[in-house]
C-alpha cells in the first residue's frame, strides 16, 4: 500500500476505473497529454489511448452535454471542469438534463456520468479558482453531490461515484490535493455512497462538515480534546442524499452541532443540516445550532482568503458557545 | 553640415499585405416549387411520384395530430401544446432519410419527425397530456425525449455521434432545433466539437422564422443561419424547408457524410411557422394576418399534393380516404390518451435514481400518506 495525495489517488481511481470498465471515458478540458491541470488525469492517455481520454475544446456547458449524450449512449463519462467557479457553466445541463433524463424517459435513458471539479479556497489562486459552489447544485433532485475529505476517501469515494448508475457531482477541495499524503491501497474497493463517516467520536459536540474544511474540524477536535471536551467529527461526504440519520443520531447523543462549511452562510447546505436538527433533531438539542462557515461575501482574492475561510479557531469558538448553554 | 545629438531617423514603411484566407458560399437546394411543379430531375427516391406517398401521408399524419392535439387543448383536455402547422416537412423529410438505428434529438415542435420514427399518437398525447410516461418509447428506444430548454440538446447529439463514432458504427445522430437556438452557445460549443472530431452529426435547423414573437432577422445579422456551420469547419447548407424531396435528400446526403467518417453538417430548412408559437400563445399580438397569409402559398402538404395530383398518383378519393384513415387513427389515440389513468404517486419518487435513497424514503410515504412525515 503506497502513500497518495488525493490528487494521485483521484488519478489511481480513475486508472482503476477505466482498467475494469471499457464504458469509462475521461474528458475535459487538458486532461490528455497535459494529464490536467493539477494532473489528476496524468499518464490516463499514454495508458488508455486517445479513444478513452479526450481533450475537449474550451467549452464547460458542453462537456457536460457530452457527457450526457454519452451516458445515455452507455458509456460512463467521467468529466473533469477545471475549477469550480467554472462549473457554474454545466449547471443547466446538469440540472435540466443529467438530473432528470431517467425520470423524464421513465427510466428509458439514465445518465451515469460524473463531473469532477476542483473546489475551494486556500492555494492563493487567480479569480474564480477557490469557489465552494456545491449550494447551487445541491437542490438539484437527482443529482448526487460527493466530497472527499482525504486521499484515501477520494480513492473510494470516486470509485462508488464512477461506479453508480446515477449522475454525480465530485467535488475535489483543491486544498487538500497535495497537502497530505495517506497509504492508499488500490484494490479497487469503493466506499459507500449516501453515507456520512465518523472520523472521531466524541459525545460532547458534533462538528459536521465536508471536503477541506474537515482538517480544520478534526484539528479543532483535537484542541477541544486538550480542554476536555470530546468533540465527534462527521464528515458529511455526500450531501444529497444527505445521510441525516447519522448526524441526527450523533447531536441525539452530543445535543450540540457545529456545522462547518467554506461556502458562504445563507443558503448554504449548512442550512439544510440545521433544518433538519431544528425538525427531528429538535429536542435533542440543548444549545444552539452553530455554523461556522465562509462569509456571506464574494469570495476574496489571496491576501483575504483566510479570513473568509472557517479556521480551527472559529470552530473552537463556536464549539465553545455551544458547550456553554445547558 | 553637422547635425549633433540627433539620431538618425528610420522610417518604417509597413506594406499592406492581404490575402483571401477563407471563402464560402451556401446553397440553396429545391425541387418542387411552391406551385409543386418540379424545379428539375428529381432525386432517386422522389423519381417515381408514387414512392413519394409515404411521404405524403407522413405529414397529413402529422398535421391530423396536430390538429387534435389542439382541440384537446383547446376543450381542456391536454396541457400547452406547440403545433408543428406549415412545417410538416422538415420532421418528415428529415426523419425518412434517417435509419433506424440513427438517433433522433428532438426539439419540441418535432412531433412530425417523431411520429414518423415510430413514437405513437398516444405517447405523445400522454406527454403533452402532462404525463412522463409518454417520453417511454415503445419504439425508438435510443432516440430522446423532446429538449424544452432550446438548443441545450445539441451537446448531447453531439455526445451521441462521439459515442457511436468511438465503437466504430456506422450510424449518426440527428438533432433537430429551431431558428432561435442558432443563437445559443451550446449550439455553437457542441457544432465546434462536432467540427474538431469529426462526429457523425447532423443539426437540422427548422427556420420557421419566428421564435415566439422574435422575427428571424432580429435574431442574427447573418445572411443565412446555415453559415453558422463555417465557423465550425463542417458543412452547411440550405434546403427548402416546405419542400420535403429536399428536406429528405439534403438530410439524406449529410446522414451518408456522417456515417461514412465525413463529419458532422448543419442544414438549414426554411419554412414558416403558420400558427401560433404553443396553444400559450397569441401570434397577432406580435404579427398580422398580411404578413402570415402569403405563406399559406407553398406550405407543405399542399406542394406535395399538387405533385402527386399533376402526376397522376392521388385523386381527391385517395386524400378523402387517407385524411378519415389518419384522423380515425389520431382518434382512437385520443380516446386511449383520455382513458388513461394518472401514473401511481410514488412514480414521481420511483426514477429520481436508479435505487430509491434511503433519505427519500419517508418523503415518498409521506407523498403516498403514510405516517411516516417530511423530515
Amino acid at each position: 500500500m503506497a502513500d497518495a495525495t488525493l490528487v494521485e489517488a483521484i488519478d489511481l481511481a480513475l486508472a482503476r476505473a477505466m482498467q475494469e470498465d471499457a464504458r469509462v471515458l475521461v474528458l475535459g478540458e487538458d486532461v490528455g497529454r497535459d494529464g490536467g491541470v493539477f494532473r489528476a488525469t496524468d499518464g490516463l492517455l499514454a495508458r488508455f489511448g486517445p479513444g478513452r481520454v479526450l481533450d475537449t475544446p474550451l467549452a464547460e456547458g458542453a462537456i457536460a452535454g457530452l457527457s450526457v449524450g454519452l451516458a445515455a449512449q452507455g458509456f460512463r463519462p467521467v468529466a473533469e471542469i477545471q475549477f469550480m467557479g467554472f462549473a457554474y457553466a454545466t449547471i443547466d445541463q446538469m440540472l435540466n438534463h443529467a438530473a432528470r433524463l431517467r425520470t423524464r424517459t421513465r427510466g428509458r435513458l439514465s445518465c451515469p456520468m460524473v463531473l469532477r471539479t476542483p473546489c475551494g479556497g486556500g492555494v492563493h489562486a487567480p479569480e474564480h479558482h477557490s469557489e465552494s459552489g456545491e449550494a447551487c447544485f445541491t437542490n438539484i433532485p437527482g443529482l448526487r453531490i460527493v466530497v472527499p475529505s482525504s486521499p484515501r476517501r477520494g480513492y473510494g469515494l470516486l470509485l462508488a461515484a464512477i461506479r453508480d448508475p446515477d449522475p454525480v457531482l465530485f467535488l475535489e477541495p483543491t486544498r487538500l490535493y497535495r497537502a497530505m499524503r495517506e497509504p492508499v491501497s488500490d484494490d479497487g474497493t469503493a466506499l459507500p455512497l449516501d453515507q456520512c463517516a465518523i472520523l472521531r467520536e466524541g459525545g460532547d459536540v458534533a462538528l459536521v462538515g465536508w471536503g477541506a474544511v474537515v482538517r480544520e474540524m478534526l484539528a479543532a477536535a483535537q484542541q477541544l480534546a486538550e480542554e476536555g471536551v470530546a468533540a465527534e467529527v462527521i464528515d458529511v461526504a455526500t450531501l444529497v442524499p444527505l445521510d441525516a440519520a447519522s448526524i441526527l443520531a450523533s447531536v441525539g447523543t452530543t445535543g450540540r452541532c457545529v456545522i462547518c462549511h467554506e461556502a458562504p452562510l445563507t443558503a448554504g447546505f449548512g442550512a439544510e443540516i440545521a433544518a433538519q436538527l431544528a425538525g427531528p433533531g429538535l429536542l435533542s438539542l440543548l444549545a444552539p445550532v452553530e455554523r461556522v462557515t465562509g462569509w456571506d461575501v464574494v469570495m476574496p482574492l489571496p491576501r483575504l482568503e483566510r479570513h473568509d475561510m472557517p479556521s480551527v479557531a472559529r470552530i473552537v469558538a463556536a464549539a465553545r458557545r455551544s458547550l456553554r448553554h445547558g | 553640415m553637422r547635425v549633433i545629438g540627433c539620431l538618425p531617423q528610420r522610417s518604417v514603411i509597413w506594406r499592406m499585405s492581404t490575402s483571401r484566407v477563407a471563402e464560402f458560399s451556401i446553397a440553396l437546394t429545391r425541387y418542387l416549387d411552391g406551385n409543386g411543379a418540379a424545379t428539375g430531375p428529381l432525386p432517386g427516391f422522389a423519381a417515381a411520384p408514387a414512392d413519394l406517398l409515404p411521404l405524403y401521408r407522413g405529414m397529413l399524419r402529422t398535421r391530423s395530430f396536430d390538429a387534435k392535439a389542439v382541440a384537446l387543448q383547446r376543450t381542456g383536455r391536454l396541457g400547452t401544446f406547440a403545433s408543428s402547422l406549415g412545417q410538416e416537412a422538415v420532421g418528415v423529410g428529415a426523419a425518412s432519410a434517417m435509419a433506424a438505428e440513427d438517433v433522433l434529438l428532438p426539439s419540441f415542435r418535432d412531433q412530425a419527425a417523431q411520429l414518423w420514427r415510430g413514437v405513437t399518437p398516444l405517447e405523445l398525447l400522454l406527454y403533452w397530456g402532462g404525463d412522463e410516461r409518454g417520453s417511454d418509447f415503445a419504439g425508438p428506444r435510443e432516440d430522446f425525449p423532446i429538449c424544452v430548454p432550446v438548443a441545450s440538446h445539441v451537446p448531447h447529439a453531439a455526445g451521441v455521434a462521439l459515442a457511436m463514432k468511438l465503437r466504430g458504427e456506422a450510424r449518426a445522430a440527428l438533432c433537430l432545433i429551431g431558428d432561435g437556438a442558432t443563437s445559443k452557445g451550446d449550439f455553437y460549443e457542441a457544432l465546434n466539437i462536432a467540427g474538431v472530431w469529426r462526429l457523425p452529426l447532423v443539426v437540422v435547423v427548422a427556420n420557421n422564422q419566428w421564435a415566439i414573437s422574435v422575427p428571424r432577422a432580429a435574431q442574427s445579422a447573418g445572411e443565412t443561419l446555415a453559415q453558422k456551420a463555417i465557423a465550425a469547419g463542417v458543412p452547411g447548407e440550405q434546403v427548402d424547408g416546405n419542400d420535403v424531396i429536399a428536406v429528405r435528400d439534403g438530410v439524406a446526403r449529410a446522414l451518408e457524410r456522417a456515417r461514412s467518417g465525413g463529419g458532422a453538417s448543419l442544414i438549414e430548412a426554411l419554412t414558416y411557422r403558420l400558427t401560433d408559437h404553443t396553444t400559450a400563445d397569441d401570434a397577432r399580438r406580435y404579427r398580422d394576418d398580411a404578413e402570415v397569409t402569403p405563406h399559406w402559398h407553398g406550405e407543405p402538404v399542399a406542394r406535395l399534393r399538387q405533385y402527386l395530383v399533376a402526376n397522376g398518383v392521388w385523386s381527391r378519393e385517395d386524400e378523402e380516404h387517407a385524411l378519415a384513415g389518419a384522423a380515425g387513427e389520431i382518434e382512437q389515440a385520443a380516446q386511449a390518451f383520455l382513458a388513461t389513468g394518472p401514473q401511481p404517486l410514488s412514480a414521481m419518487f420511483d426514477h429520481l435514481f436508479a435505487r430509491l435513497p434511503a433519505s427519500l424514503r419517508s418523503q415518498r410515504d409521506a407523498a403516498l400518506g403514510g405516517e411516516a412525515d417530511n423530515g
